[in-house]
């Protein structure tokens, strides 16, 4: 029994930061929000010289073959840096479709070229959760039509992988659908209103018949949200003790006073347990099949539930500094404010894990 | 990452629950107040015996004497709660360990091992009425008078002491020393002359714990467990045993699927609970919390293992731990609603003297409501846990010190 990162893990952990620090410093960051650039060239190309969008990719098809616990390192550090890349539907939730229920022809095709970073897919399963606004998708003949909402790294994506009403999933060209960026609180990273007029697309065969495929779609891309809002709920934890060391009032640094001083022991207590819970549920993933799904929602559901505690806490500590744009916390707030909504919201996702247990 | 077992632990499992398959029928009920029952005693001994219990105290004090494997004990203190079965006990496990520590070959000797078997209790003396969170500046004294220590004061919150045989107790034995330095550690009997206990009842309507007076109360200087004026170095040592018992995740986690069995047996408008989507979001969202803190148990289990020192992970147990238990019996009652406020008055298993129609489970989860949240308090409120966790584990600075003048050295 050994509950605990190994030693290629933490060395994976490492890089990923040691470079994200290096090479995606806050200004960077605002940089690409303010120029609306959520797949900015330089951090991209550093980030697939790591490896990291091959880590899902089975070694057959040019990937590294790694878990999911490794891919939720990388989207803690890439959260803790609230880095502008495309990453948990790109990255994570299609080649986990495509290596479940893809075909020969369509693994060949399409893994290698993750793995190398040269096509990023946009991921639009939003709708098999709950629609809103009349989306929704229908598959006919080899054909899509219909709205596909909040689609992951979807004004990034060369490529579409997107869910029909059944849960089936198609991949489908950017460039034949009408793609359109919805502007959200968090502009780090792209989601994206997907309009299909008869479009063509492809069907992954195996993710006909039965929903097993998107819902395994759908739990890796919440462990992955769970694990990026953990980076950055501690990075702002990790913001507001050292500004709480430094700021003095009173004669005296506001970290001595019980009020700050429990308010950071408080979003500690709070946060600490995640970090085991996002480990459970992402090596669960593949180690322990039964408790994957369950996993996966609690993982969403309480570190949405932290993060946003955490959020408006290590903002309180702030004081009027942290409102500012200036000092720029309000990067991983918003972050942490997307996440929470992305692929279920707590309410949904609880109700899913009551289902999954036989509840409902 | 590995959560599997060796088959070495795994067929440690499989011993440990073919003994309770086969022994189950000898097991005393889970909760029992007062001195152990002859019932109780037998099933130490029995536990003892097949190294379910006292599992790494030496032979020469009564233990089984096996060498520590914090996992063995784990998959026994796992299993025991699982089934639901009382499991053993390591005498008590706040003086046990500083005895084996601090403690003369000769107090080993002469106390591990009744204690151990439960036919010698003990009480912790350490709280008083001016002295609780600050427990250091506690000031029932101890006079030296040839070759004994004269004790004059007042103990409060004495759990147990109306049944205790003995009680471990901090004295002031060097009044002009700081007040961290002027403490020492003593062992003596409860039917010592000039010792008055006195029940006070909690709020769970149980005299769970009491007053407990000295007057001219003589215990020979040889009592002491380390040297005079290094009492509260020694009491730490017993204090950081305590705090690694309370907030334990499986007893989280047996409450949450106890219930779970409940919002499926308890009905309102004929529906049972759990099909209440309110409820049932509520339900959901402490599974995560628990969950949460399971593993986080698991991790620190890990570090212990190695011997590393798990930092933050352990620093939150007891805070979040007890909050968690506090929180499923709020759950539990909210669930039953205005059958929950049912109690009898002299609390869980009172039902006994007092017909309480329609009382569930004998009023545990009210009786559980009220005790958890003693326990937020006793063993280092959640305000001392929260000053520990930001000042030790974050590294925030301390509160600026306020000179007390009842101390000499200046210290606060
Ligand atoms: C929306 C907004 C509008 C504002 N408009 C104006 C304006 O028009 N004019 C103007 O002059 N100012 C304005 N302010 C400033 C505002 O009054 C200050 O932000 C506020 O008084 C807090 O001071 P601070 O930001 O320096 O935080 P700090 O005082 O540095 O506080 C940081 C943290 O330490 C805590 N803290 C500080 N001292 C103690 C203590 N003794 N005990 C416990 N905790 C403590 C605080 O609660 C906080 O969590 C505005 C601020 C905001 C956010
Ligand atoms: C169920 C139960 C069993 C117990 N059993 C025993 C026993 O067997 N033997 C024994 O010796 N004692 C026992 N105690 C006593 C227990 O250790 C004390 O109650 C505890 O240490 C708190 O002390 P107090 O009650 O004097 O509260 P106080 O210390 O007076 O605290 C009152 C409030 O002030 C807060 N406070 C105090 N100091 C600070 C600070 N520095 N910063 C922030 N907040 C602060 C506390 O958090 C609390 O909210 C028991 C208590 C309970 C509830």
């Amino acid at each position: 029994m050994e509950f605990a990162l190994n030693e290629e893990q933490r060395m994976l952990q490492e890089s990923v930061r040691g470079y994200l620090e290096a090479s995606c410093p806050l200004d960077r960051v605002r940089a690409a929000a303010d120029a609306g650039d959520t797949r900015p060239a330089d951090l991209w190309e550093g980030l697939v010289d790591l490896g990291v969008h091959a880590i899902l990719v089975p070694e057959e098809y040019g990937g590294v073959g790694l878990g999911h616990l490794e891919a939720a390192l990388v989207a803690e550090c890439l959260g803790g840096a609230v880095a502008p890349v495309p990453y948990v539907g790109s990255s994570v939730m299609a080649p986990v479709a495509l290596a479940l229920a893809g075909s020969d022809a369509q693994k060949d095709a399409w893994l290698p070229r993750i793995a190398r970073g040269e096509t990023v897919f946009g991921v639009g399963v939003t709708e098999q959760i709950g629609s809103r606004e009349s989306g929704g998708v229908a598959a006919a003949g080899g054909t899509l039509t219909g709205k596909a909402m909040f689609v992951l790294d979807g004004a990034d994506a060369d490529m579409l992988l997107i869910a029909d009403r059944d849960g089936a999933l198609h991949i489908a060209r950017a460039a034949d659908a009408d793609v359109k960026r919805l502007p959200t609180i968090d502009r780090t990273r792209s989601t994206s209103e997907v309009s299909l007029e008869a479009t063509a697309a492809e069907v992954l065969p195996g993710s006909t018949g039965s929903r097993a495929a998107v819902l395994a779609t759908i739990d890796a891309g919440r462990t992955m949200l769970a694990a990026d809002t953990l980076g950055a709920a501690q990075n702002m934890l990790d913001q507001a003790i050292a500004y709480a060391k430094e700021r003095r009032q009173f004669n005296r640094v506001i970290g001595s006073f019980q009020a700050v001083k429990h308010l950071c022991a408080e979003m500690a207590a709070a946060l600490e347990p995640c970090r085991s819970l996002v480990w459970y549920a992402a090596h669960a993933s593949r180690a322990i099949p039964d408790e994957a799904r369950l996993m996966a929602c609690h993982a969403k559901a309480h570190l949405s539930e932290v993060g946003r505690f955490v959020a408006r806490t290590a903002t309180e500590v702030h004081g009027g500094m942290g409102f500012t744009d200036l000092l720029g916390l309000h990067y991983w707030f918003k972050r942490i404010g997307l996440d929470r909504q992305l692929l279920g919201a707590p309410e949904i996702v609880r109700e899913e894990a009551a289902t999954v247990q036989g509840w409902v | 990452m590995d959560l599997a077992y060796s088959p070495e632990y795994a067929a440690f499992r499989d011993e440990v629950r073919a003994f309770l398959d086969s022994h189950r029928d000898l097991a005393p009920p889970p909760m029992q107040r007062g001195k152990p029952s002859e019932q109780a005693k037998a099933w130490q001994q029995l536990l003892i015996e097949h190294g379910y219990a006292a599992r790494t105290i030496p032979k020469e004090y009564g233990g089984y004497g096996a060498e520590p494997d914090i996992l063995k004990s784990h998959i026994i203190a796992e299993e025991f709660g699982k089934a639901r079965i009382r499991p053993g006990h390591d005498g008590d496990n706040r003086l046990v360990p500083t005895l084996l520590e601090l403690g003369t070959e000769e107090q080993k000797r002469t106390y591990i091992p009744p204690t151990i078997r439960g036919e010698m209790t003990w009480c912790q003396g350490y709280s008083e009425p001016g002295s609780g969170s600050d427990l250091a500046s506690l000031s029932t004294k101890a006079e030296v008078d040839g070759d004994d220590f004269v004790i004059n004061g007042q103990k409060i919150w004495t759990s147990g002491a109306q049944y205790a045989d003995m009680i471990f107790c901090l004295v002031r034995t060097e009044p002009d020393a700081p007040k961290h330095q002027g403490i020492s550690y003593l062992l003596f009997p409860m039917d010592t002359p000039g010792i008055e206990v006195r029940p006070l009842v909690t709020m769970t309507g149980e005299a769970t714990f009491n007053e407990t007076f000295f007057t001219d109360v003589r215990v020979p200087t040889s009592q002491i467990v380390g040297r005079r004026g290094e009492g509260w170095f020694v009491a730490n040592a017993t204090l950081k045993h305590e705090r690694g018992g309370l907030g334990d995740p499986n007893q989280a986690e047996s409450r949450f699927h106890q219930i779970v069995e409940m919002m499926r047996e308890e009905t309102l408008d004929g529906e049972p609970l759990l099909s209440q989507a309110t409820y049932r979001d509520r339900l959901v969202a402490l599974q995560g919390q628990m969950l949460a803190m399971k593993f986080n148990g698991m991790r620190v289990l890990t570090h212990n293992v190695r011997d590393e020192e798990p930092g933050l992970p352990r620093w939150i147990v007891k805070l979040n731990g007890c909050e968690l238990n506090h929180r499923m019996a709020e759950m539990a009652i909210d669930i039953l609603g205005e059958l929950g406020v049912l109690y009898p008055s002299k609390g869980f298993g009172g039902h006994r003297d007092e017909d309480v129609p329609y009382l569930r489970d004998a009023g545990f989860w009210q009786q559980r409501y009220m005790m958890d949240l003693g326990l937020i308090i006793g063993g280092g409120t959640a305000q001392i846990q929260k000053n520990m966790i930001g000042e030790r584990a974050l590294g925030l600075p301390k509160e600026p010190k306020v000179a007390d003048p009842r101390f000499g050295g200046g210290a606060a």
